[in-house]
């Protein structure tokens, strides 16, 4: 586990735009995360290995309770790693020697039910950020937030709390907060799993659309294959816990992508080519026993 | 501020609201009652159980309006009501603190949790003798009692509220950089703000509670006499009118208390409500 992971894969999937300089690009080299004890705990995730390519969408599906969250919160600093290492743009974010991340603001993760500070105003949340890293007045983060929002089609919530907004704008806020800090890369934790079928697919587009603006990588985990297909570049098909990678896909649908996808053919025969090896661990997970979390 | 507007109160809509109008009509019913009861012998020939042994609201009505004209009414109330204000700051200077501490270090919540849930089910009457040893003032060992009314309270809040705070606000406001003394000031403190309005809403009707029985106990003492410089409030007013056997002035005590008590608990809420205005109903 000593050679550092190599880059080679462009973001040539995009149509159309020319390849800026990416960043983001996350390596997982054979990680393994216990809980508990040797004897005693629990395996969650099993010498798991794969690439997020750098600004690209990369989705992990994987039933409830696998551990991708686990690698999520890896990633992202909050937990420690039993081995294997994670690298970020070639720099060892944990590994032998550091098994544990340091949160940082080139990482930031949306969480499934949100992380808005409920008594902050939506404004105060989205400015946060360059305010605590102390590289903006506040005049100024609050004016750049004004304008992302506005960007983002958040205008006239701003003064509101995150209580006063449907759950559908509270992520798209905290999308933008996510964007504040110019990250190297979003980690989305299952961001869309509370909202219902109709929101999913508005933000489905808002997401892309920012995506395509911001070009920033993304680490999106789901457990809705739909989802996965349509937003992701990659998609990481996960086994049961302890989790690994049980099928890794390219979708070569090309971006920009919108809700006439589909419908399309191919859409299709990447949804019939992943159905069974989803639905094959969702029913593992089941016999096991496994709950949500 | 688009939150503003919310923090007035709607005095217009709540009058002309069918609860406003429930809530007379209730406490119309019941002073009918209780005036019958009262006057049951005169007018029954026999005295009803219990009320009829009670002054007649009309009698106490009276007896409110004769009082409030009299200065040692409101120097017994004032006195109360200051020891009330000083145990309850003392109780918050004192707990919220301390609970913070409780809540933010797993060392000193080990050290100091035990012993506070030995002390915390001693009911504050129960120290009185052990203040009136202990403080070398009379003064001193009501406000001592009223304090502990509402700090347990007080405490048992906020290492509550610090606790139940989600975890995912840690790791976003650590994600974005923020200091650990950061964490403390935008997280922690917001994030407890509503158990402290919780916990001091309850702790301050607790120490009215207390505070009255605590002079009934030991406020008359040697220099009992209304306005002296020991003793006094409305506990000793309740109890010198229960030893002179003016009943009318006994009730017009006690229901001196209960407004004072809900004026308390109604300025702490509003209080609240202005500290945490995302709570606001939308």
């Amino acid at each position: 586990m000593t050679t550092q992971p190599a880059y080679t894969r462009s973001s040539a999937a995009v149509a159309g735009i020319a390849a800026p300089v990416c960043k983001g690009g996350v390596s997982i080299m054979d990680v393994v995360k216990r809980y508990g004890t040797q004897d005693a705990g629990v395996l969650a995730v099993d010498h798991c290995t794969f690439d997020v390519p750098a600004g690209e969408i990369t989705v992990v599906v994987g039933p409830s309770g696998c551990g991708k969250t686990t690698l999520l919160n890896a990633i992202a600093g909050f937990h420690s790693l039993t081995s294997g290492s994670i690298y970020l743009d070639n720099e060892m974010l944990c590994g032998p020697g550091r098994l544990k991340a340091e949160p940082g603001p080139d990482r930031i993760v949306v969480f499934q039910n949100g992380a808005l500070f409920p008594w902050k105003t939506n404004i105060e949340n989205v400015a946060f950020g360059p305010i605590m890293q102390g590289y903006m007045t506040r005049r100024d983060a609050f004016e750049k937030a004004r304008d992302m929002m506005a960007d983002a089609g958040l205008r006239g919530i701003e003064n509101n709390y995150p209580g006063e907004i449907s759950s559908g704008v509270r992520r798209r806020v905290e999308i933008v907060r996510a964007l504040m800090t110019d990250p190297k890369i979003l980690l989305l934790d299952e961001p869309y799993r509370a909202l219902d079928s109709l929101t999913k697919s508005v933000m489905h587009e808002a997401l892309l659309e920012t995506f395509y603006k911001n070009r920033v990588t993304i680490f999106f985990i789901t457990h809705d294959l739909e989802e996965a297909i349509f937003l992701g570049h990659r998609v990481v098909i996960m086994t049961t816990r302890p989790c690994k990678p049980k099928k890794i896909l390219d979708i070569d649908i090309p971006h920009p992508r919108d809700y006439n996808v589909l419908t399309t053919k191919r859409f299709r025969e990447f949804m019939d080519e992943t159905a069974a090896a989803v639905h094959e661990e969702a029913t593992k997970a089941f016999a096991a026993g496994e709950k949500e979390r | 501020m688009s939150a503003s507007n919310k923090w007035s109160f709607k005095v217009s809509s709540f009058i002309v609201g069918e609860d406003f109008w429930r809530g007379i009509v209730a406490i119309i019913v019941f002073l009918i009652f209780w005036e019958i009861g009262s006057r049951s012998e005169a007018l029954f020939g026999f005295a009803f159980p219990w009320v009829g042994q009670v002054p007649a609201p009309s009698a106490v009505l009276k007896e409110i309006y004769r009082l409030i004209q009299e200065p040692s009414f409101w120097h017994s109330g004032y006195l109360s009501t200051r020891r009330v204000l000083e145990g309850f700051f003392a109780a918050m200077l004192v707990g919220i603190p301390l609970g913070l501490a409780m809540a933010v270090s797993r060392t000193f919540y080990g050290i100091t949790f035990p012993v506070f849930e030995v002390l915390r089910p001693i009911p504050p009457l129960a120290w009185v003798p052990a203040a009136i040893i202990f403080w070398p003032t009379q003064e001193l060992s009501i406000a001592f009692v009223t304090f502990l009314g509402a700090f347990f309270t007080i405490v048992i809040n906020v290492i509550g509220g610090a606790q139940s705070i989600d975890v995912r606000y840690f790791q976003a406001a650590r994600s974005m950089g923020s200091s650990t003394f950061d964490i403390f000031r935008r997280i922690i403190l917001p994030g407890v703000l509503p158990s402290i309005v919780v916990g001091a809403t309850v702790g301050i009707g607790i120490t009215w509670a207390v505070v009255v029985a605590a002079e009934m106990i030991s406020g008359g003492g040697s220099a009992g006499s209304m306005g002296g410089a020991a003793g006094g409030g409305l506990g000793f007013f309740i109890w010198n009118s229960y030893v002179g056997g003016s009943y009318t002035q006994i009730v017009a005590g006690m229901i001196s208390i209960g407004a004072a008590g809900y004026m308390s608990s109604a300025i702490l809420r509003k209080i609240g409500q202005l500290l945490t205005p995302w709570l606001a109903e939308g």
